[in-house]
């Protein structure tokens, strides 16, 4: 990854250089002085906010998203050079500076207008809108699954094409020739008539000058030279020999090392702390007392932590220390009751005439599932690097989201943003967790009280007891099935809502529908966790519309199958799954096989999980997934990403569980809060279904299915039904009597 | 003072002997490829060799690694600088994706093949479920492995060649 010029921010003072004015428009235009010195190299030339072509024909890609595992960089970079039509081996990827230029709004409109589907004449407003509404409030955030299928979309093709043709314009005129008669391959614009040509970066100092069309012509999918292949990720060289720079990897000179405990019990304060239990500790520098936190810098980070064991201190009570988990529960549940009871429900989602269907029903169904608490657990826990010098607050850190750290830290240090550099690092996994920057402000309030730069990094227990987690959740269903088996009636009520809206709706034809929620509030901070409400909902949907199949005497393939028989897109990647997975083939002795398809950030996925329950133990054995985002970009990356989702989705759905205790976090470490393992991973196997709809996410769909998968397949085999995640809190030793059997 | 052999690097520090390794590498020497994780062992992402046998750094005290030999990432490639194997099979089955816990997989993947040069998945899933990965590259670990034995087990074949 290239780096941006931090002198240029030092020196030149464009960032804090007082009011910024910005357009509507995120199209390529006029506002690339306020971003290049940030950007550019002395004799590069800069076409727009999204990139630049050197002298030596390199050209580099700006893209304003951060590299968490995901291929961003590398996806997003391939789009531009595509509409480009450059030599992909002259491509080089800058991450782009935390400046408001670069503002996410692809991420609140696509939150906003669910899947996008609004009308090609209107996408200029749409766009202007989202992108003034975003700035004021400093998105610049990789979630959502939106790089590709927004930033990708709206940015980067758009200025790869409107580049190509100022360029080609610029060569017409150069050249005295029609500009329709000029052909571009590998960065290099050809004459065929006067066998003449040149590199780009002949012609990109007139090119620049002149003015790139708004909206350019975009390729066709068979016109895709780059787009839709298997480039290999330009971040993996770095991150297969030491030397790829995540956030903890930062060394600014004279660096000092701070270790942490913030109080365990959330929202409460710091009562006392007696500094002199730790004074004459080696390599202890100075104790910093925070809000809620105390924390210990010292020469190196494992005197840090031994001091602030050592180190005496009290935070004080506020009554949320009496909360247990089983508590959290009870008040769902009450909250539910006295919700129905009091007419007080949110209605999410209505159609058609739920009593009617009810009365005229010949079969009721009824289920209610939980799950609990999760932690995102990356692999780097949270830390990050301050330095407050030069009346700047100089950062280096991994953040899903730099525009907001960084207005985040100004606020909470009452500077001005424009004193916040902020350099984004790798990200050592994120899934959500790395957009909130709790950290982050607690290394600048630490670093404002030394003159030098410190290093903040939370042990790993710090990292699970302090995470903003996916909430944990009651969801009740009744369902009304007819004389064949059909359900006619879908009723749904569920605890606590956050995004996206269509989480809980499901693809099923059924007439009548009631889907409706509680709010509940706890202390325990919520936060996006991988597919965020649809890692939860696909669970709860998934697994009851197998109940009904089984209620139906159906086979639970066959029954969707039916249900989406006016769905084609659905239908392609279900059946993709089933035929892939020989749906109908015998299965040894104890393995079972469960279905569950689920869409989620505009991509659909379908996946068949075998598992073989061995003495009470789940071994997943196989994972079949058929994905279908609309056109896929990278098909390896996607494989890549359907891999990691269904083993992230694995991992919660057997292993994972955060309990309250004593209003704090009960789990601290990989002991207690384990992970899956290599020993434990399924085979995989992916296919891709470019289906040719609006472009879905990547990042995040391979998620949501695999639990309901899972259990399903649980079910299949034993003839349980596991309606409370984790799946070990459940004893599968003995087995009931099997849907094999009825089915 | 003591005296550490990291990556064939003689480093003479005065420092608690009690360190875990792991801060020693990553702070006082200033190799950053050797990565925290859980300080616990549960992990891997800490792994490195001593005397070419796979440990967790973060829960061996540096006077243990007084008087033997010290490998970290940084130290794998060959005497000409080219990618180890392990390492270009890295590549090659686009492995990373976050790329954190990787430092320690390709540490303890090499080990595996030093000790067993044609692993079957088994072996494999065996020598490796010391180090989780959240990203959940397993699949392409194992593929990784496979394709390193395969290029390590053609390498010597190939001098043989040239040699007869």
């Amino acid at each position: 990854m290239g780096k941006w010029s931090r002198r240029a921010f030092i020196s030149g003072g464009i960032i804090s250089g007082g009011a910024v004015l910005f357009g509507i428009a995120i199209r390529p235009g006029n506002r690339v002085a306020k971003v290049a010195p940030l950007i550019s190299d002395t004799n590069d030339t800069i076409f727009n906010v999204w990139l630049k072509i050197s002298p030596n024909n390199k050209i580099t890609v700006v893209v304003p998203h951060a590299e968490m595992g995901q291929g961003a960089h590398t996806t997003l970079a391939m789009m531009l050079a595509d509409e480009l039509d450059a030599d992909w081996n002259l491509v080089e990827v800058l991450e782009a500076p935390a400046h408001k230029e670069y503002a996410n709004y692809a991420l609140a409109k696509g939150y906003a207008l669910g899947d996008l589907n609004f009308p090609s004449w209107l996408v200029d407003t749409i766009d202007g809108f989202f992108l003034t509404a975003t700035q004021a409030i400093n998105l610049q955030i990789t979630g959502g699954s939106t790089a590709v299928r927004t930033t990708g979309k709206f940015a980067m093709r758009v200025a790869g094409a409107s580049t190509k043709a100022v360029l080609l314009e610029a060569a017409a005129s150069t050249w005295n020739v029609p500009t329709d008669e000029l052909t571009t391959k590998n960065s290099i614009i050809q004459h065929t008539e006067s066998s003449r040509s040149a590199p780009y970066s002949e012609f990109a100092a007139i090119a620049a000058q002149l003015k790139q069309p708004v909206k350019p012509n975009l390729k066709m999918p068979d016109e895709f030279q780059i787009m839709g292949t298997n480039v290999q990720r330009l971040d993996i060289p770095s991150k297969v020999d030491g030397s790829a720079k995540f956030g903890i990897d930062a060394r600014p000179p004279s660096l000092k090392f701070a270790a942490i405990k913030t109080a365990p019990v959330f929202g409460t304060k710091l009562k006392s702390v007696d500094e002199v239990s730790i004074q004459n500790m080696p390599g202890v520098r100075k104790v910093i007392q925070l809000d809620n936190a105390v924390a210990v810098i010292a020469d190196g980070y494992w005197q840090a932590e031994n001091a602030l064991a050592a180190l005496k201190f009290v935070f004080e009570d506020d009554g949320n220390e009496l909360v247990e988990q089983s508590d959290i529960f009870k008040q769902f549940e009450n909250d539910m009751n006295n919700a129905i009871k009091n007419s007080a429900e949110i209605t999410d989602f209505q159609k058609g005439d739920i009593n009617a269907a009810l009365e005229s029903a010949n079969h009721i169904v009824e289920a209610e599932y939980r799950v609990p608490y999760l932690s995102h657990a990356p692999m780097e826990p949270m830390n990050c690097t301050a330095w407050v010098h030069d009346d700047i607050c100089e950062i280096w850190t991994g953040s899903q989201d730099p525009l907001g750290f960084a207005a985040q830290i100004a606020d909470a240090l009452e500077i001005d943003v424009g004193n916040v550099l902020l350099h984004n690092e790798f990200l050592g996994g994120a899934f959500g967790r790395r957009a909130f920057s709790d950290y982050a402000i607690q290394a600048a309030k630490i670093a404002t009280e030394v003159p030098y730069p410190i290093q903040l990094i939370w042990s790993r227990e710090e990292d699970m007891r302090h995470d903003y987690y996916r909430q944990a959740s009651i969801s009740r269903f009744e369902a009304a099935l007819d004389n064949s088996g059909i359900p006619i009636a879908w009723i749904n009520q569920y605890v606590e809502k956050h995004d996206p809206v269509e989480a809980p709706y499901i693809p099923y034809a059924i007439d009548n529908q009631h889907i409706h929620f509680t709010e509940s509030k706890t202390h325990v901070p919520w936060g996006f966790w991988r597919s965020v409400d649809h890692s939860l909902h696909a669970f709860f949907t998934e697994s009851f519309i197998d109940e009904l199949a089984f209620a139906a005497t159906k086979d639970p393939y066959a029954y969707r199958r039916d249900l989406l028989a006016d769905s084609p897109r659905f239908l392609h990647a279900l059946d993709t799954a089933a035929k892939k997975s020989n749906w109908d083939s015998p299965l040894p002795d104890n393995w079972g096989r469960g279905i569950a398809i689920h869409k989620s950030f505009g991509t659909i996925v379908a996946q068949v999980i075998e598992v073989e329950v061995l003495e009470g133990r789940v071994v997943p054995r196989r994972a079949i997934c058929a994905v279908d985002a609309g056109f896929a970009m990278h098909p390896n990356g996607m494989e890549a990403q359907m891999e990691s989702g269904i083993v992230y989705g694995l991992t919660a759905a057997l292993y994972s569980e955060i309990t309250i205790q004593h209003g704090a976090v009960a789990q601290s470490n990989f002991h207690d809060y384990p992970m899956l393992r290599i020993n434990e991973s399924p085979i995989i196997e992916t296919y891709i279904i470019n289906g040719g709809e609006q472009i879905g996410g990547g990042g995040e769909p391979g998620t949501p299915a695999v639990a309901p998968a899972l259990v399903n397949a649980i079910f299949n085999a034993t003839g349980k039904r596991i309606r409370q995640l984790p799946i070990r809190l459940h004893d599968l030793s003995t087995k009931e009597l099997s849907s094999k059997d009825v089915a | 003072m003591l005296t550490l052999t990291i990556n064939e690097d003689r480093y003479d520090l005065d420092i608690d002997p009690q360190t875990p390794l792991l801060w020693v590498i990553r702070e006082q020497v200033g190799l950053t490829g050797t990565k925290f994780g859980c300080g616990i062992a549960q992990c891997g992402a800490c792994t490195v060799h001593l005397d070419g046998k796979p440990i967790r750094s973060c829960t061996t005290p540096v006077f243990a690694a007084v008087g033997r030999t010290v490998t970290t990432i940084e130290g794998i490639k060959n005497e000409s600088g080219e990618l180890h194997p392990v390492q270009q099979a890295w590549i090659e089955e686009q492995v990373p994706q976050c790329g954190y816990c990787q430092s320690g997989q390709i540490m303890s993947a090499i080990a595996l093949l030093q000790k067993n040069p044609l692993p079957d998945d088994t072996d494999i899933d065996n020598a490796m479920r010391g180090n989780i990965c959240r990203c959940g590259t397993y699949p392409r670990i194992r593929k990784g492995i496979q394709r390193a034995a395969k290029m390590i087990a053609i390498a010597p074949q190939k001098k043989k060649t040239i040699d007869g």
